[in-house]
C-alpha cells in the first residue's frame, strides 16, 4: 500500500508538487505550483520551493495556490499538510474547489448558523454553529475571489 | 401429465422472471460502476493517512497514544459488514460463515467477542442465533458517503478508548473483481503504524506543528474512520459485483428452463394433433 504512491511524484524543475486529497476524492493534483498559501492550526504559511520538511494540522480556512501567474482557491475544512522541499501534500476533511461552491447555499448556511448563534445554546452546539459559519464565511469568500477574475 | 395451458403459463411466468433479474442484474451493473469508480477515488487519502502516520509514529513514544496501545486482549470486538439487501449470491452467507469461524476461534482463545454490525443481513443472521453478543448495529445505509462511515469509526474509537474493548478487528468482502470477492480480517484497533517510513521523509529532520504528539493523537482516529469508509466502499462494490454475477446466471438459468418448457409445450402439441388426426381416420374408418 506504501509504495506505488511515490510512483509519479516528480515535480517540474524549480516548482512543486501539490496534490490535495479528500476522502472521497482527489480534488487537485499539479505538477507546477510555485506558491501555496495554507491556513495551518497555528497560522496562516506560505511554502516556495525547497522549504523545509514540515509538517502541520490545518484549520478551516482558504487555501491557495499559484501556477505561474495564476493563483487558484480552495476552501478547505481541517486537515493535514506534508510540505517537503518539492511537494506538499494536503489531507484534507473536505476541499472544494471555488467553481464546485454553490455560493447561494454557503449564504443560506451561514444565515442559519448566525440565527442559531444569536440563540442561547449549550457549549457543544455553540462549537458546531461557530464552526458553520466560519466555514460558511470561508466557501462564500473563496467563491467571491473566484467571481472577481 | 401437465395440460398444454399450464405449460404455457409456466412459460410466462419464467419470462416475467426473468425480465426482473435482468433488469436487477442491469441496475446491479450500474451502481458497480459507481462504487468502483469511489474505491478508487478513495485510496489516495487513506494511503497518503498511512504514509503521514507511519512517518508520525516513528517519532513518538508507542504508549503514549491509547490508540496504539498493546492491551491484554480479553475483550476482542468483530465489525462485519454485510449488506441490506439478499438476492447477491453467496455474499452474506460467505462473510458470516467466516464471522462464526473467527469468533469460535477467539472464543477458544478464552477471548470474550462482541459483535457489531452493517448491514440488514448480518443483522437477522446474529439475531436469530444465540451464543453472540450483538453490540450495535447499522443498517440502511443506503449509498454509503464518509459522514456515515466516519459515524461507524467514531463510535468504535470511542469505545475502545474508553477501555470497553482491547482489540477491534474488522471483516469485510474485499473488492478483487467483478466475479471475485475475498473475505478479509483486518485489525483495525490498536493501530499498526507500517514501520517502514517513506525514506525521503525519514531522512531529514521535520518541524512539527503543533508537536508530532498532538498530531498523531488527531489523526489517528481518522485514520480508523478512513479505514471504516473504505472497507465500506469495498464491500458495497463487491456486493454489487456479487449481485450482478447472481443475477446474470439467473437470468441464464431463466433462459435454459424457457428452452425446456418450449421443448415439451411443442412435443405435447405434436401429440394432440397426432392424437386427433388417429380419432377422425378411426371414426372415418368405423363408418365405412
Amino acid at each position: 500500500m506504501t509504495e506505488d504512491w511515490k510512483k509519479n511524484m516528480v515535480a517540474e524543475k524549480g516548482k512543486m508538487l501539490l496534490e490535495i486529497v479528500a476522502p472521497s476524492r482527489q480534488v487537485v493534483r499539479s505538477e507546477r505550483v510555485d506558491e501555496v498559501i495554507a491556513p495551518g492550526s497555528e497560522g496562516e504559511f506560505g511554502v516556495l520551493p525547497g522549504h523545509t520538511p514540515f509538517l502541520t494540522a490545518l484549520k478551516v480556512g482558504m487555501l491557495s495556490y499559484r501556477e505561474a501567474a495564476e493563483w487558484h482557491h480552495l476552501a478547505v475544512d481541517w486537515g493535514y499538510a506534508e510540505v517537503g522541499p518539492d511537494r506538499v501534500i494536503i489531507l484534507a476533511e473536505g476541499a472544494d474547489r471555488a467553481v464546485d461552491i454553490d455560493i447561494a447555499e454557503a449564504r443560506q448556511a451561514k444565515e442559519r448558523a448566525e440565527k442559531a448563534l444569536s440563540e442561547k445554546l449549550e457549549h457543544a452546539d455553540y462549537e458546531k454553529n461557530r464552526i458553520e459559519l466560519l466555514r460558511a464565511m470561508i466557501r462564500i469568500q473563496v467563491a467571491e475571489k473566484h467571481g472577481q477574475k | 401429465m401437465p395440460s398444454l395451458r399450464d405449460i404455457k403459463r409456466k412459460i410466462t411466468s419464467i419470462k416475467k422472471t426473468q425480465q426482473i433479474t435482468k433488469a436487477m442484474k442491469m441496475v446491479a451493473a450500474a451502481k458497480l460502476r459507481r462504487a468502483q469508480d469511489r474505491v478508487i477515488a478513495a485510496r489516495p487519502y487513506s494511503r497518503k493517512m498511512l504514509a503521514v502516520i507511519a512517518n508520525l509514529a516513528g517519532r513518538v513514544e508507542r504508549a503514549q497514544h491509547p490508540l496504539l496501545a498493546k492491551r491484554e486482549p480479553k475483550q476482542v470486538k468483530l465489525l462485519v459488514l454485510t449488506s441490506d439487501r439478499g438476492l447477491c449470491g453467496a455474499y452474506n452467507t460467505n462473510i458470516l460463515r467466516k464471522a462464526v469461524e473467527t469468533v469460535k476461534e477467539f472464543q477458544a482463545q478464552g477471548k470474550e467477542v462482541k459483535v457489531n454490525v452493517v448491514g440488514r443481513k448480518g443483522r437477522d443472521f446474529f439475531r436469530k442465533r444465540s451464543g453472540y453478543t450483538l453490540g450495535k448495529v447499522w443498517s440502511d445505509l443506503g449509498m454509503i458517503d464518509y459522514e456515515k462511515a466516519a459515524d461507524v469509526g467514531k463510535n468504535i474509537v470511542e469505545r475502545f478508548a474508553a477501555g470497553e474493548t482491547d482489540e477491534v478487528y474488522l471483516l469485510y468482502n474485499e473488492f478483487k473483481s467483478v466475479m471475485q470477492q475475498k473475505v478479509t480480517l483486518e485489525k483495525l484497533l490498536p493501530v499498526e503504524p507500517p514501520m517502514e517510513a517513506d525514506p525521503f521523509m525519514a531522512a531529514v529532520d521535520y518541524l512539527y506543528e503543533p508537536s508530532p504528539e498532538v498530531i498523531l493523537g488527531s489523526i489517528l482516529p481518522k485514520h480508523v474512520e478512513v479505514q471504516v469508509y473504505r472497507a465500506m466502499l469495498e464491500s458495497q462494490a463487491s456486493e454489487m459485483g456479487a449481485k450482478m454475477t447472481a443475477m446474470d446466471s439467473a437470468t441464464r438459468n431463466a433462459k435454459d428452463m424457457i428452452e425446456r418448457y418450449t421443448l415439451k409445450y411443442n412435443k405435447q402439441r405434436q401429440a394432440a394433433i397426432t392424437k386427433e388426426i388417429s380419432e377422425i381416420v378411426g371414426g372415418a374408418e368405423a363408418l365405412k
